[in-house]
């Protein structure tokens, strides 16, 4: 799946926001357009099976494959959207 | 006391056996019947391996006609049910139709049949919309898969209630116990009941990939379905079916029939947490177990093995084991545990059909089938699992658990009729 | 095993109206529902009209986080269900959640969601197929979703047999019930008006194609040429009498008295179809004589050789005439395992008014000697009321409601 073509170099914050909305929804006591960066996922209405979904979307979106655990192992929107980046830089070197 | 209610008559058709013997010399050896994929071209999957039944339905007394109808699975409950009538000796054509029901389970119905037409009516998903003209005749049927119990039905001639149960992954012990509860209450007199399901397709695979429920062992197929092992990756689709005779005791006596088992106990919860997820102390699994136990008229320390579901999930198995400990006490350590699904895979809503099935037969063969590829020991789940090989055990109790997606939680009590006091 | 079972709150999500009291409204006079289809492009099918609910948007009644996980049944059923708790004057708190459960009937399952991740799987590869599809479309869906989000602990079901479904799942309700529950939220619903369920009606071949709404789905009358989909459902809440005595029910609408099922023979069997003996038995289960009953809400198949049986099956229980027989569901269209549970619905209401409502649009043939409520609703004193519905595969199922004193 790795490839040089990828469709985008950049994952931002705002393309997590828009996929976490597209994909899981929101929940009414969550403001995402505040400061959430580093919020956990769980304290912002998204469990296990949110993060899967918007873990697909994202890999099928960027062109990229993440690890199984990077949702375990990034809890917050700032560490997710580091992580990601760091991934789509491997994907561009390679 | 009400009816009591005793299986007379089994039917199987598992991966890596065709009939209830087979079945049992799979089990009872400890052989695995999970391999690579061969239905269809799994590579683009992540997970890659299934425990797959090789059925060829024309060897199963099936007519052509018969075959372009069913889907796969409807195909394996007729078998099955063909079997079980013929195992139990009844002759239902003697008996008043309208006393014979049917209650068939199933997880995902004629997902297969689904699949197929979807992709030949979009010309492989090239059209945004499905072309009647290019769809199967029987495409109702397999879209609203009440048909699974209608053609068992025909089958064996019953014209009494007739129902399909789909509660996912629990669907083949529900499905036992709603004809349990209709022999009774008096609404039958004889229930042919049972589960199928053939779930191995594309459309199966994607969306358990999705959720990373399946395993991704793919490298070494045998040993892709580890219940209870530390080293478990998820669990490896099957598929198959078991179908049996209920009858009320006296009147299966009467006609000297000898009864594999009485259905003594059964309880369904809902854990109403989560969809796919589940809460970590299995509060209402082990109520369920509880339940059942009660209705049985039994005690946790009468209990000779517990059949369980491990599916092989991270969090299935220790959910599992926290029900046992929450229910039995401390004879969750002192009485055999095991999944016959590290053997045959789990078929989804039909499993918890087959898994009775093995229950029974450990019960007249005093034999506890065992965890294949159980190695590794995890801390989370220290139970007596039974690993790798059968094991002689006097058995005449046995509680068989269901658990599944929606938050389905199901237990039933099996025991042998002249154990319990009345 | 001799306590009630009392209907104590019903929610309904039909095409006549979305909430009881706007369902009732049209349901009693008849108002049709039935339009062109607008949920898909129909336009390529030679059947093309619906009954669609109209209006319905599932982020004004439903989470955020709810709806994207969720198909287009599994909205409306949990719309329907906060309908039915609130009407039961449920509080969160009267009644312990390992007391309650839900039993639903699905035809479908979530057959729109499914049909996309279809879409999505062939045209543009597995690792498209959504996270959601493990159980957005399964049949079970309904009832787990209802669980979750009211707590219910209790025993589940899941029942499907096509039409007759919904009444299996009550009758299911009611045995749990009688095992030591106190409340089950029983029901069911459908909504497969999608490009692969238009195709599955199709290809059963009974699908209407006539063009006008009015003379599309004509169960009993000498026009009849098959039937118009319809989507929705209805949520029935059961209890046991001393249970909702105890915790200070309001008024309940009905006891749910009996119930009785079969299977039609193998076609080719020459043998009676199973209808009559399924009204039989669960006539037999209420301790009811047909004389005793005031009105039977009809299948209504609106295929000629199966409204043929139906009235048959009618006319030899209750004698030629020997009821009034009505079939409310040709406002809507056949909603699959939601049709049954509306009637429901409609049979409590209507003994709650005193009033029949009609069989929208139909003149009935002389070849049935049924007493056909048609066109116009009728004022009657309805104490016991007969709900029938058959599924396609032969399925028959049979209720008996009765008024409480």
């Amino acid at each position: 799946m790795k490839g040089p073509h990828v469709s985008k170099q950049e994952f931002t914050f705002d393309d997590l926001k828009r996929i976490l909305l597209e994909g899981a929804g929101a929940d009414e006591e969550v403001d995402l357009d505040g400061d959430i960066l580093d919020t956990d996922f769980e304290s912002l209405g998204y469990e296990s099976l949110a993060l899967l979904e918007t873990g697909s979307r994202i890999e099928r979106e960027f062109d990229i494959t993440l690890d199984d655990d990077i949702f375990a192992d990034h809890t917050t929107p700032r560490s997710l959207v580091e992580a990601i980046n760091a991934s789509l830089k491997v994907t561009v070197d390679a | 006391m009400g009816r009591r209610v005793v299986i007379t008559g089994i039917g199987v058709l598992a991966p890596g056996g065709i009939g209830v013997s087979e079945f049992w010399d799979l089990l009872s050896s400890g052989r695995t019947a999970t391999r690579e994929i061969t239905h269809f071209d799994a590579s683009p999957f992540r997970s890659r391996v299934a425990a797959e039944a090789d059925f060829l339905p024309e060897l199963h007394g099936l007519t052509d006609q018969e075959i372009r109808r069913m889907d796969r699975a409807a195909q394996f409950g007729v078998v099955a049910a063909r079997e079980a009538v013929a195992d139990s000796g009844i002759e239902l054509a003697g008996l008043d139709p309208y006393r014979t029901g049917v209650s068939m389970g199933t997880g995902v119905g004629a997902v297969s049949s689904l699949d197929k037409a979807y992709r030949a009516a979009t010309d492989h998903g090239r059209l945004a919309a499905v072309d009647h003209m290019r769809a199967p005749a029987d495409l109702y049927d397999h879209f609203v898969p009440g048909s699974f119990a209608t053609e068992v039905a025909w089958a064996v001639g019953a014209e009494g209630p007739a129902t399909v149960v789909s509660t996912g992954c629990t669907s083949g012990i529900d499905s036992v116990a709603h004809a349990v509860d209709l022999i009774r209450e008096g609404s039958a007199d004889v229930m042919v009941t049972g589960a199928t399901d053939a779930p191995i397709t594309p459309l199966t695979l994607a969306c358990f990939d999705a959720i990373k429920a399946t395993t991704s062992l793919n490298d070494d197929p045998a040993r892709a379905s580890r219940p209870f092992d530390a080293t478990r990756r998820g669990f490896v689709l099957g598929e198959g079916a078991a179908v049996f005779v209920l009858e009320e005791l006296e009147s299966a006596r009467r006609r000297g029939a000898t009864p594999y088992a009485e259905i003594a106990g059964y309880a369904s919860r809902s854990s109403a947490f989560h969809m796919t997820g589940l809460r970590p102390d299995g509060r209402e699994l082990a109520e369920a177990i509880t339940v059942a136990l009660d209705e049985a008229h039994l005690n946790p320390s009468d209990l000779d093995y517990v059949n369980a579901h491990g599916s092989g999930t991270r969090q299935n198995d220790a959910h599992e084991t926290a029900a046992y400990k929450l229910a039995l006490g401390p004879y969750a350590h002192r009485t055999p545990v095991s999944s016959v699904k590290s053997m045959i895979g789990h078929s989804l809503g039909s499993v918890g059909s087959i898994e009775i099935a093995a229950s029974v037969l450990a019960m007249r063969h005093h034999l506890v089938p065992p965890t294949a590829n159980l190695r590794t020991r995890d801390p989370q789940c220290d139970l007596d699992y039974v690993p790798l090989v059968a094991r002689e055990h006097r058995t005449d109790a046995v509680l068989t658990v269901g658990s599944g997606f929606g938050g389905f939680q199901s237990a039933m009590v099996l025991a042998r009729p002249d154990r319990r006091t009345a | 095993m001799s306590a009630r079972t009392l209907v104590t709150g019903i929610g309904v999500a039909a095409p006549s109206g979305l909430g009881v009291e706007d369902f009732w409204a049209a349901t009693r006079i008849g108002k049709n529902a039935i339009g062109p289809v607008t949920r898909f492009d129909a336009s390529s099918y030679p059947s093309r009209l619906a009954g669609e609910i109209h209006g319905f948007e599932p982020a004004e009644h439903l989470p955020g986080r709810l709806v994207p996980q969720t198909d287009r049944v599994t909205q409306l059923a949990l719309v329907a269900t906060d309908c039915a708790f609130e009407d039961a004057g449920l509080d969160p708190g009267d009644l312990h959640p390992c007391d309650m459960g839900v039993v639903t009937a699905a035809g479908s399952g979530g057959s729109e969601f499914g049909e996309n991740e279809l879409r999505k799987l062939w045209s543009q590869g597995p690792k498209h197929v959504s996270a959601y599809q493990s159980f957005a479309w399964f049949y079970a869906v309904n009832t787990g979703q209802i669980a979750v989000r009211n707590d219910l602990r209790g025993p589940t079901g899941v029942l499907v047999g096509d039409q007759a479904g919904g009444l299996d799942a009550l009758a299911q309700a009611r045995r749990r019930l009688r095992k030591g529950s106190r409340l089950i939220a029983a029901g069911g619903f459908d909504a497969s008006i999608c490009s692969l369920g238009w195709a599955a009606h199709l290809a059963a071949g009974d699908l209407s194609v006539s063009e006008v709404p009015e003379r599309a789905y004509l169960p009993f009358d000498a026009a009849a040429s098959g039937y118009v989909p319809g989507e929705g459902g209805a949520l029935i809440i059961l209890e046991d009498e001393e249970g909702a005595v105890a915790r200070g029910a309001r008024d309940a609408y009905a006891e749910f008295a009996g119930y009785g099922a079969t299977l039609d023979p193998r076609p080719g069997s020459g043998r009676e179809p199973g209808l009559r003996r399924a009204v039989l038995a669960a006539l037999a289960d209420a301790g009811c004589h047909p004389a005793e009953v005031d009105v039977v809400f009809a299948d209504g198949a609106g295929v000629p050789r199966l409204d043929r049986e139906e009235a048959e099956a009618i006319t030899a229980v209750f004698g030629p005439l020997g009821v009034p027989v009505t079939a409310p569901k040709t406002t809507t269209g056949r909603i699959g395992a939601g049709g049954a549970p509306v009637d429901v619905v409609s049979a409590v209401l209507s003994m709650r008014e005193g009033l029949i409502p009609p069989t929208t649009n139909v003149e009935l043939s002389p070849a049935y000697d049924i007493d056909l409520v048609a066109v116009r609703p009728r004022t009657a004193s309805v104490r016991t009321a007969l709900v029938l519905a058959r599924g396609r595969g032969g399925f028959n199922s049979a209720v008996v409601l009765r008024a409480l004193d």
